[in-house]
């Protein structure tokens, strides 16, 4: 036994740090006052501060960030709604497509996604540009949020909807009263879901997106392919603190949640 | 069961709704890249023709239709490059595959086997990195693996290497990128499985004389099965059609489909390739995709 925890400890450390230490690394460099990205020449925040003067990366934010809203919250209304209707309509016509469809963005490479809905745009003559990377977006997003909604409704007792409607409860008012409340975690997971796809998404966006619409991925990437600078180092640690203290609040607070039930019962 | 006929229109709306959503802008979408792919390429706006359209009647149509022609299948298989890139991006996708779960399995093992009271925190500390930008994790390791970068600077320190490695930019960047975006996608269904195991199992192995190896590869390993497959096609489907990580780590000798198909679309803008490019990256990825889907049934069904 002594020698298998040993080699359990040896994984976890190695594993995490494998996982960890690249992202440390761009943190504490982005803090770097020499040019230099690699060679540490004192601590300095200047490159924040270059951040702020740099009006295209600001506007790529704010292009990001509205997408991400908008798709984030579209995806989550339509994926909820998919995932009601594979976990409680088990037999309608072309359920089969359905659930292929759901399942099969979840794997599907970028390159074809984005291709294809390019191709879609320009078929039908709509144009290029924020709302094509919404559309877009919300269509890959919605299945992320359909397979987690889905795995919450499906240990979800639906005896408690029953009685509702036995009690005279209709249909709609039970669907707020009794199952959003409970499906409620996994609905806002989703949505950080698809709102965090929206904010990495570089190559959908690359492929959909038109003059004025340029997204922060985009916006990195091009400037990655000329070299590593400290900018987006800096951008990048913002980036990754915002999203990690997202996490970390929805998931305390979903713990917190579990915490109360578990005395309640 | 009185509801169900006043829920018939709620029914028909939530069904219909994503239904038409996912048609229209997931599976059209498909329809028109094969389209394209038989099309040819021309010098306009779209650049790719015939274009369908009723305006000539039916008799038109029909004419347009008969122009659409295999070329460009034709072009595919006479290039070498794109075969090459085809079967390139399958093995390198294979190889990544196979090392995130030399990596990965250990990770997941010792996550299922941590105190119980950790386990929340580990699982938050696998998921936390995914929910991180894919391109700037990707970035971050630009920094670490070139010439001048940090894990050369510390090899040179240690001195187990006099002359700086070139890493970046080549098939082993590939690797490592592929092995380290991917690691959660591969860790998640695999702790799951191995953290349901029920242990008396191996107790009952024990009893019966089997070494603690000999156990691990006659009861865990058979169980964890479902968890390793889930999760190697959870690595293996997108890694064949990566276009980040060979485009920022690999060089030119790093073929892959998913850059292929940007540089046709992008740089050569030949639509009608870039299609039927991606029509063959399908139709490999179907087998994997649909043997993922079966997997996944099979275990919605058996949590239900």
């Amino acid at each position: 036994m002594k020698r298998a925890s040993w080699f359990n400890a040896t994984s976890l450390v190695f594993g995490f740090s494998f996982l960890y230490l690249p992202i440390l690394l761009l943190v504490i460099f982005s803090f770097n006052e020499s040019r230099l990205v690699t060679v540490w020449g004192g601590f300095s925040t200047k490159w924040y501060s270059e951040i702020w003067k740099n009006e295209g990366l600001m506007n790529a934010a704010w292009v990001t960030l509205r997408v991400g809203f908008l798709s984030a919250t579209i995806a989550t209304v339509l994926g909820t709604m998919a995932a009601l209707a594979l976990v409680r309509h088990k037999r309608f016509t072309g359920r089969t497509l359905f659930s292929g469809m759901i399942y099969a963005p979840l794997v599907m490479p970028e390159v074809i996604t984005g291709l294809s809905l390019l191709l879609l745009f320009v078929a039908i003559d709509f144009a290029r540009g924020f709302w094509a990377v919404t559309l877009a977006h919300v269509t890959f997003a919605m299945c992320f949020v359909a397979v987690v909604v889905q795995s919450r409704l499906a240990t979800f007792d639906q005896s408690l909807e029953e009685a509702a409607g036995d009690l005279g409860c209709p249909p709609v008012k039970t669907f707020f009263l009794i199952t959003l409340p409970v499906i409620a975690p996994a609905i806002i997971a989703g949505w950080m879901l698809a709102f965090t796809l929206s904010l990495d998404d570089l190559v959908i966006a690359s492929f959909t997106t038109g003059p004025g619409a340029t997204t922060l991925p985009m916006k990195i990437y091009s400037q990655v392919r000329l070299g590593v600078t400290p900018e987006i180092n800096a951008i990048c640690t913002i980036l990754v603190v915002l999203v990690t203290s997202g996490v970390l609040i929805a998931s305390y607070f979903t713990r917190q949640q579990a915490k109360k039930k578990q005395a309640n019962n | 069961m009185r509801a169900v006929g006043k829920f018939f229109t709620g029914r028909r709306l939530l069904i219909g709704l994503p239904y038409i959503w996912l048609l229209v802008l997931f599976l059209v979408p498909f329809l028109i890249v094969l389209k394209i792919s038989l099309s040819e390429p021309m010098v306009s706006i779209p650049p790719y023709g015939p274009k369908l359209g009723f305006a000539d009647g039916f008799g038109g149509l029909w004419a347009q239709l008969k122009q659409f022609g295999l070329e460009n299948y034709a072009f595919l298989v006479d290039e070498p490059l794109f075969y090459r890139s085809y079967l390139s991006s399958v093995t390198i996708a294979a190889v990544a595959t196979f090392l995130t779960l030399l990596i990965g399995y250990p990770l997941s093992y010792a996550m299922a086997r941590a105190p119980r009271a950790w386990r929340p925190t580990l699982l938050m500390l696998i998921i936390l990195p995914f929910w991180t930008s894919f391109l700037i994790r990707v970035y971050a390791w630009i920094g670490i693996l070139k010439k001048e970068g940090l894990l050369n600077q510390f090899l040179l320190w240690l001195g187990v290497i006099s002359e700086p490695l070139t890493v970046l930019n080549t098939n082993s960047a590939v690797y490592i990128g592929i092995v380290y975006s991917y690691l959660p996608f591969l860790v998640l269904p695999l702790y799951a499985s191995l953290e349901r195991m029920d242990e008396s199992l191996l107790e009952a192995a024990a009893d019966l004389g089997c070494t603690p190896i000999k156990a691990f590869w006659k009861v865990t390993f058979p169980i964890s099965m479902p968890g390793i497959v889930a999760g190697c096609f959870l690595v293996f489907i997108p890694a064949v059609g990566e276009f980040v990580i060979p485009d920022l780590l690999g060089g030119s000798e790093t073929l892959m489909i998913g850059r292929t198909l940007w540089v046709e679309f992008f740089n050569n803008r030949d639509w009608p390739v870039a299609s039927a490019v991606a029509v063959i990256l399908l139709l490999i990825l179907v087998v994997p995709i649909v043997l993922f889907q079966n997997a996944q049934v099979r275990a919605e069904e058996r949590s239900s």
